[in-house]
């Protein structure tokens, strides 16, 4: 059997006309995350506290939970990502870094998605 | 040089969409592994990996020493969203498949 996994890695990096406050409260702040996201990101974002991602609509699904792992206003959090079937299984946890950061008149903002196996990936890409 | 132009420019070199598609199939590659079974200076990999990353279709990591490429489909999005998305996605889906089918 294979003890380790190989897992993959997501890089996404895109530029925003707007300032990093703006994208900070964009994705922390749960009634702009409805706003801008379509979903609404729950935590009250200390390193630790759990997080979960619930659907906008009537039935308000949970859709993905995790943990805070970092949280550096305007610049960088990082929340670990799982199914909530998985939310007691850490080996099932991927992890999610978003990095904000101006470059010239821009804001940059680079998802990074990695220690996702393929068959997370799979449920990923399917849900 | 305005982005999409960067975009543009950037794509419209084969050796350089050849690299993307290294890092479609396998993410996170060292220069040293992309330039593995290409027919291709390593200098020339160097400067085509400069204009990807400068067109932001490759976002880079550095794990330890190692500088990691990863391909960012944020850019081909962005084209997709402009002149594809507002035309009919699922006829389009079709004649794709029908001309993959076929070739």
């Amino acid at each position: 059997m294979k003890m380790i996994m190989s897992t993959e890695t997501f890089v996404y990096v895109t530029y925003i006309a707007t300032t990093p406050e703006k994208v900070w409260r964009a994705s922390i702040y749960g009634e702009l995350t409805r706003q801008y996201w379509g979903h609404v990101n729950v935590s009250d974002w200390k390193p630790g506290a759990d997080w979960k991602l619930v659907a906008d609509g009537g039935k308000q699904t949970v859709h993905v939970v995790g943990k805070v792992v970092e949280c550096v206003p305007n610049k960088r959090y990082v929340v670990t990502w799982a199914d909530p079937s998985d939310a007691t299984v850490s080996s099932k946890h991927s992890r999610l870094a978003v990095d904000i950061e101006i470059v010239d008149d821009m804001t940059r903002v680079c998802v990074t998605h990695d220690q996702l196996t393929q068959e997370m990936q799979k449920e990923i890409t399917n849900g | 040089m305005d982005r999409a132009d960067k975009v543009f420019k950037a794509l419209a070199d084969p050796s350089r969409r050849k690299l993307i598609d290294r890092l479609h199939a396998k993410n996170g590659q060292t220069l040293g592994e992309l330039c593995k079974g290409l027919d291709m200076a390593r200098q020339s990999v160097t400067q085509h990996l400069g204009l990807l990353e400068d067109a932001n279709l490759i976002s880079v990591q550095w794990q330890g020493r190692e500088k990691l490429h990863y391909f960012n489909p944020v850019p081909i999005y962005e084209i997709y969203e402009r002149w594809i998305r507002k035309f009919e996605q699922e006829r389009l889906d079709a004649l794709h498949k029908f001309k993959t089918n076929l070739e």
